[in-house]
């Protein structure tokens, strides 16, 4: 009782950090259940409360320094929304190109700097090596590469926003600076570079699906309902557009859902053995409202995507899927990911190629007209919400932000407890398991996973629990 | 009016009786670091950074309130003083919520130049974190009672320079508190004229424009400056002519 009683007095919260994973054994001392365990506290919802809804932003912005620029036009969405006023086409367009730019960076961070030494040195080889500077010895060009690329998705946002990091560039009403031609010029001066990088970690993926061909099916393979936001005409989106909800089997269930109704659709689950949330699609059960989000996710649901290089390896992804028309093999997060990342780099060039990119209207002022806003927009990791209310001066009364990795939540738990259930073998817990765990999480490329293990390493902990709770092995990894 | 001759950090110079130390040493420039002084408002002593030691005298006196007398010696740069004006600052940052990566006049403020001037790289005291208002009923202002210091720049500008006398401080010692008329919602002011001063004038960002985003507030304060010389002088021009 007392633990349910500490989670229900929790305000609702973000996190970042340290890992714990906990598999239970049943009589038999087979593995009965696994668990991802998040186990810190930050309470960015409940000191927001009092702040003025301007300020938001930049605030919410310093929830992650990964995908900070994620945050940002999110909540300047939902600001949007309580001025309820359009905003300029120049600044609806700066807005999607900072989103693309941190689709990439945070998208090559994930694949170069923290997957690739998982699947260029092996899942076996040793700890102290399998990271970036590992790669150095033998894989010195390509891992240069993909620093270059994250670093152009950078570019696009210290370009835009003035900084990498924590820009407050996106505000409700607009954007605050509008582009010039010669950062323009310079931003276009990277598309080849970036195209050709893409294309490259794309051949050394598919070498990569070849290579571990026994371990991916692994890899959280099972059907579970997928969201994302599509246009109205089905097409990838990553700013605009409305929600759609696919099931395993690839029926869209649900269509054209307003950002605004979230609540209507998603609901919000707590365990007492977790901090992080476990979202689930309300229409059905918690049991059976699993569904993921981010790349895998998003591919899944989109009819197609606008740009071709991507369209093109979009089919070739989907014929990867057999019968089925969605993928519901988390290990395919990977290319999902590439394929958007050269989405990405294809959109920012279309956009840095219209004129209307560099004009001077950016910015719609108002007071405050609505009393609640919602903004949605696709963080790397997938579909983000921020919904605020506030009184008639503006004063935020309360928030609510459903996080990508959050609604992830589910599904890396099932993860986890496919990959124990493969490669647990007796009551010992093997560095194979640990590191298969490990990269079986980082498919979703979860926020915990960038913040703490920047050299490869996650801070975890694995815990065997046998059937009368006992821990009965342990190990764990700084 | 006199002229008297005094030193200050081993340097003669000279002012007029009715300046203060702070006015002497400026025209020498002679910098102390002041948070409360503005040009162009009464001194009211209240935040103690331009502290000076005067040779003779075991107590340290606000340069912005001090008369120089003939032959005094005075000191603005010990260590002594560098250690008081850095605890000051300390004590403020401790006693209020600065924010300053999610403050609208980051990188804009008098407080943290202070800071980064006495070289404040922690704080020694635990941080309060007090919890305190913020009135937005104002249509175009906001006061964040978290990032306010009581400089009273607010209080004394509305009341010298605009008349209207709309702020005040109530309570005491460590729950003082800026307020509007008899302690109610700004927006709801009878004397406000809206005119803005309080809000250019304060060092901080406890008073800004509503809709301002973070670091994006700069404030103009030379206005004052224009305003009290063509006041006091009839010149309409920012510095006046010397007499």
């Amino acid at each position: 009782m007392s633990l349910t009683k500490t989670i229900t007095i929790e305000p609702v919260t973000r996190i970042e950090g340290h890992a714990k994973i906990t598999i239970h054994l049943d009589d038999k001392g087979s593995v009965s259940d696994a668990r991802f365990h998040v186990n810190e506290f930050r309470g960015f919802e409940k000191f927001c409360e009092g702040r003025l809804m301007w300020e938001m932003p930049g605030i919410t912005s310093r929830i992650c320094g990964i995908c900070p620029a994620s945050h940002l036009v999110t909540s300047a969405k939902a600001g949007d929304d309580i001025l309820a006023i359009g905003i300029p086409e120049t600044a609806e367009k700066l807005r999607r190109m900072l989103t693309l730019g941190q689709w990439t960076q945070s998208h090559a961070l994930s694949f170069f700097h923290l997957s690739s030494p998982d699947f260029l040195l092996g899942f076996d080889s040793e700890p102290a090596k399998r990271n970036i500077f590992g790669l150095m010895d033998g894989h010195k060009d390509f891992i240069r590469r993909g620093i270059r690329l994250r670093k152009f998705g950078q570019e696009i946002i210290e370009t835009l926003g003035g900084r990498r990091i924590h820009t407050p560039w996106a505000v409700a009403g607009g954007v605050r600076e509008p582009l010039g031609v010669k950062e323009r010029d310079h931003l276009l001066t990277w598309i080849p570079e970036a195209k050709e990088t893409t294309f490259l970690a794309l051949d050394t993926l598919k070498k990569i699906h070849e290579k571990f061909a026994q371990d991916i099916p692994n890899y959280g393979n099972f059907r579970s309902l997928y969201v994302g936001l599509v246009g109205e005409d089905g097409r990838l989106e990553y700013y605009g557009g409305k929600l759609r909800v696919r099931d395993g089997n690839g029926n869209t269930i649900a269509d054209q859902l307003e950002p605004r109704e979230y609540q209507k659709y998603f609901g919000e689950h707590s365990e007492t053995w977790s901090y992080l949330k476990f979202p689930y699609y309300k229409p059905l059960s918690y049991k059976k409202g699993m569904y993921r989000v981010g790349p895998l996710a998003r591919l899944n649901v989109c009819d197609y995507i606008e740009t071709p290089l991507a369209e093109a390896e979009r089919k070739v992804f989907n014929g990867l899927t057999g019968n089925l028309d969605v993928m519901n093999n988390s290990f395919y997060y990977h290319y999902a990911r590439l394929i958007e990342i050269l989405f990405a780099v294809e959109k920012i060039e279309m956009l840095l190629n219209d004129p209307v990119i560099l004009s001077e209207d950016i910015r719609s002022k108002a007071m405050i007209n609505r009393r609640e806003g919602v903004g949605v927009c696709e963080a790397p990791r997938g579909v983000l919400f921020h919904h605020y209310h506030v009184d008639d001066d503006g004063v935020i009364q309360k928030v609510n932000m459903l996080i990508a990795t959050a609604q992830n939540n589910l599904a890396m738990n099932r993860t986890i407890r496919q990959l124990a259930m493969q490669y647990l073998d007796g009551a010992t817990i093997t560095e194979g398991l640990l590191n298969r765990i490990e990269a079986g999480i980082r498919c979703y490329d979860p926020c915990l996973s960038c913040s703490t293990h920047a050299i490869g390493q996650m801070p975890l902990l694995v815990q065997l629990v046998d059937a009368g709770n006992k821990v009965v092995a342990e190990r764990r990894r700084r | 009016m006199a002229i008297l001759t005094l030193t200050i950090n081993g340097e003669q110079v000279s002012g007029k009786d009715d300046e203060s130390l702070l006015q002497i040493a400026r025209q020498h420039d002679i910098h102390i670091p002041t948070l409360c002084h503005l040009d162009g408002l009464s001194d009211v002593g209240a935040c103690r950074l331009c502290l000076v030691e005067i040779e003779g005298q075991s107590k340290l006196f606000p340069a912005c309130t001090t008369k120089p007398q003939e032959g005094m010696v005075v000191h603005t740069d010990t260590e002594r003083l560098k250690r008081h004006r850095r605890t000051i600052v300390e004590l403020l940052a401790s006693e209020g919520n600065h924010q300053c990566a999610v403050c609208v006049v980051n990188n804009h403020c008098e407080l943290q130049d202070l800071a980064y001037e006495v070289g404040l790289q922690y704080v020694r005291f635990p941080y309060l974190y007090p919890k305190k208002e913020l009135d937005a009923t104002h249509k175009s202002f906001v006061l964040d009672r978290n990032r306010c210091v009581l400089c009273t720049r607010c209080v004394r500008v509305c009341h010298e320079v605009e008349g209207a006398h709309t702020w005040d401080i109530a309570g005491r010692g460590i729950d003082c508190t800026i307020i509007a008329d008899m302690n109610q919602p700004w927006g709801t002011s009878p004397s406000c004229t809206s005119c803005g001063k309080c809000v250019r004038v304060c060092p901080t960002g406890a008073l800004f424009e509503k809709g301002q985003t973070v670091a994006e507030m700069e404030k103009q304060r030379d206005f004052l400056k224009y305003i009290v010389t063509a006041r006091t002088k009839r010149e309409w021009v920012a510095e006046a002519t010397e007499e």
